[in-house]
């Protein structure tokens, strides 16, 4: 494992930014002074004239890019997840949603990775917040590979669509020259029979390590990386719960309304499959180093391969 | 502008005002008070000002109007009719089921509507951010925006007068319907605003105070917009809600409400004396 490498997905938007910058001049970014941290900053000093500052004004922010939308640029408009899709919930929901302009919300510091901080910046709310957004696309990618395809095809799609990146560094898992990305297709990481492992952001590669260990224990774990929550890939998730019996979902967010609920949502109402929920239960996040707290809070393979054997058993 | 170009617009301000209390006696709902006060802005941003062409309302270079304060969309609404972006008749369908003309501005659904609005605070900032990005494309058209007094108690209001001094904005034009009045009543009582114009200018803002029931105040007052350079630019105006139904005249109980059939024909008696009073200058 020692020579994998890591690198923070937030750090892949702003170079994805970068890059989709130099080919489209329509492609503008906005960012509520944290662009040090979002690192939209990469975009800004290739591109200074097109990346705005909002100053420390969320709301405002997000209403302008869809003002700007409108005009027939591209705003991508960025912060931490906490204040983008929780303080400025309404205004995405209204002047974004409701018309349904093309601007892509770029939100980084999800969930409680985010570490130090604490509680007041682990937003690990967002998925449920966006979901519930008419016509919104809601993604989040396992690591940069997938992050960068993202930002892509965010670009090419036309329509408001919200990206979750993460602060701490992810191991790098896929193979940029095979991999290809589409929104609202699910990606089957590894095949298994008794039981499937569906997961976005960085539990993706927990479960793929969790698979790992469940084979010396005798059982065979489907891995499905799930990068878009909506729409959620639906044949994907069917196809796994009738060849399995057998779903867990794993996300780096409540278990209240996020990947976990879609998948039941989806499950209980089309093919009845037992399932159980790895993600934060419903509490608030602390102050610790993200390691630590992903551990403490379950959000790791250790955690995934006891529920496993536990699920397995019955 | 000459006699003839001020009788002009004080008969079509009648329409205007007319169209609204069809449309909201027709809706038996929605916002008269605020669409009465700015029925004159409205007339002349659409007859005079905006550079706009109701053929096509999708043009690329065509100024915007981003109605902020969305409730006064019957006021927009009748202006829009009157200057041809659909048939007048499409008034008496406001809130209807099926209509394009729903309780809020629908950008997707009305010809001639640049933004959708309706949750106050919000369309300055999308304006704002259509002026923006006007200066990045080097588009030489100019966003307007109207806001009302109540509504300026939103706090991202003054983060979108930020945003516009911040960028020199001087193609944005914020309008603001100072008529007194919000739903819980007096706007000093409710949530003092006061001073307006001061708080404006220390945000910036070139400002016009005017009364926006004069044709000749608002032309003076445009006229100095669009030749105002650096900074971006706003019009304080005084206005009388309800403005020309005597009875909702000053009243917050008119903010959103609609008449009945008698309060209905009292107000279209006043409205068609007007008229005639004003084609008979």
């Amino acid at each position: 494992m020692a020579d994998v490498k890591k690198i923070a997905t937030r750090e892949s938007y702003g170079n994805a930014l970068k890059e989709l910058g130099a080919e489209h001049e329509d492609l503008i970014v906005f960012d509520a002074d944290l662009a040090g941290a979002t690192k939209t900053s990469i975009f800004q000093k290739a591109f200074p004239q097109r990346h705005f500052d909002c100053g420390i004004a969320e709301c405002d922010m997000v209403a302008a890019a869809a003002g700007a939308s409108t005009m027939g640029l591209v705003p991508f408009a960025s912060s931490f997840a906490m204040f983008a899709a929780g303080r400025a919930f309404e205004q995405i929901r209204n002047s974004i949603g409701y018309p349904h302009l093309n601007v892509k919300i770029g939100a980084t510091h999800g969930g409680i990775s985010v570490g130090e901080d604490g509680a007041s910046h682990q937003c690990c709310e967002d998925f449920a917040l966006m979901r519930s957004i008419p016509g919104m696309v809601v993604m989040s990618p396992a690591d940069d590979v997938e992050a960068r395809a993202m930002v892509k095809a965010a670009y090419e799609y036309v329509g408001p669509a919200y990206m979750r990146f993460g602060r701490a560094a992810v191991p790098v898992f896929h193979d940029e020259a095979n991999y290809h990305f589409e929104i609202g297709k699910g990606e089957l990481l590894a095949d298994g029979t008794d039981v499937a492992i569906i997961a976005n952001g960085l539990m993706v590669n927990e479960a793929l390590e969790a698979a790992k260990a469940l084979k010396d224990d005798g059982i065979s774990a489907r891995v499905i990386n799930m990068a878009t929550i909506k729409p959620l890939d639906k044949e994907l998730v069917l196809k796994a719960a009738r060849e399995c019996g057998k779903v867990i979902t794993c996300e780096e967010h409540s278990v209240i309304g996020g990947l976990g609920e879609a998948v039941c949502a989806l499950l209980s109402e089309e093919l009845p499959t037992p399932v159980r929920r790895i993600g934060v239960n419903d509490e608030f996040g602390h102050s610790g180093p993200a390691a630590a707290l992903l551990k403490q809070f379950g959000l790791s393979a250790e955690h995934i391969v006891e529920v496993a054997k536990d699920f397995c058993k019955k | 502008m000459t006699a003839n170009e001020k009788k002009q617009l004080m008969v079509n301000a009648c329409k205007v005002r007319m169209g609204i209390i069809e449309g909201v006696h027709a809706a038996k709902s929605g916002h008269p008070g605020g669409s009465l006060s700015a029925a004159d802005l409205f007339t002349y941003l659409y007859c005079k000002e905006l550079n706009i062409d109701p053929t096509n309302p999708k043009w690329e270079e065509r100024d915007r109007f981003v109605l902020s304060k969305g409730h006064t969309a019957p006021g927009l609404y009748a202006a829009l009719a009157l200057r041809g972006f659909f048939p007048q008749e499409d008034l008496l369908t406001l809130r209807h089921i099926g209509s394009h003309l729903q309780g809020h501005p629908n950008m997707n659904l009305t010809p001639g509507v640049d933004m959708s609005t309706g949750s106050l605070g919000q369309g300055i900032s999308a304006a704002a951010g259509m002026a923006l990005a006007a200066k990045y494309q080097g588009k030489s058209c100019r966003v307007y925006t109207l806001l009302g007094d109540g509504e300026i108690q939103e706090g991202q209001v003054w983060e979108a007068m930020m945003f516009a001094h911040h960028y020199k904005l001087d193609n944005f034009c914020a309008i603001i319907d100072n008529n007194g009045l919000q739903i819980d009543g007096d706007v000093a009582k409710v949530m003092n605003p006061y001073p307006i114009a001061e708080k404006l200018r220390a945000f910036g803002f070139a400002v016009a105070e005017i009364d926006g029931n004069d044709f000749d105040q608002l032309e003076a007052a445009f006229t100095l917009a669009r030749g105002t350079k650096g900074v971006p630019f706003a019009i304080v105006m005084k206005t009388v809600k309800g403005k020309g139904v005597s009875y909702m005249e000053n009243n917050a109980g008119w903010h959103g409400k609609a008449p009945n059939d008698e309060e209905y024909e009292t107000a279209m008696k006043e409205l068609r004396a007007q008229l005639a009073e004003v084609e008979a200058m």
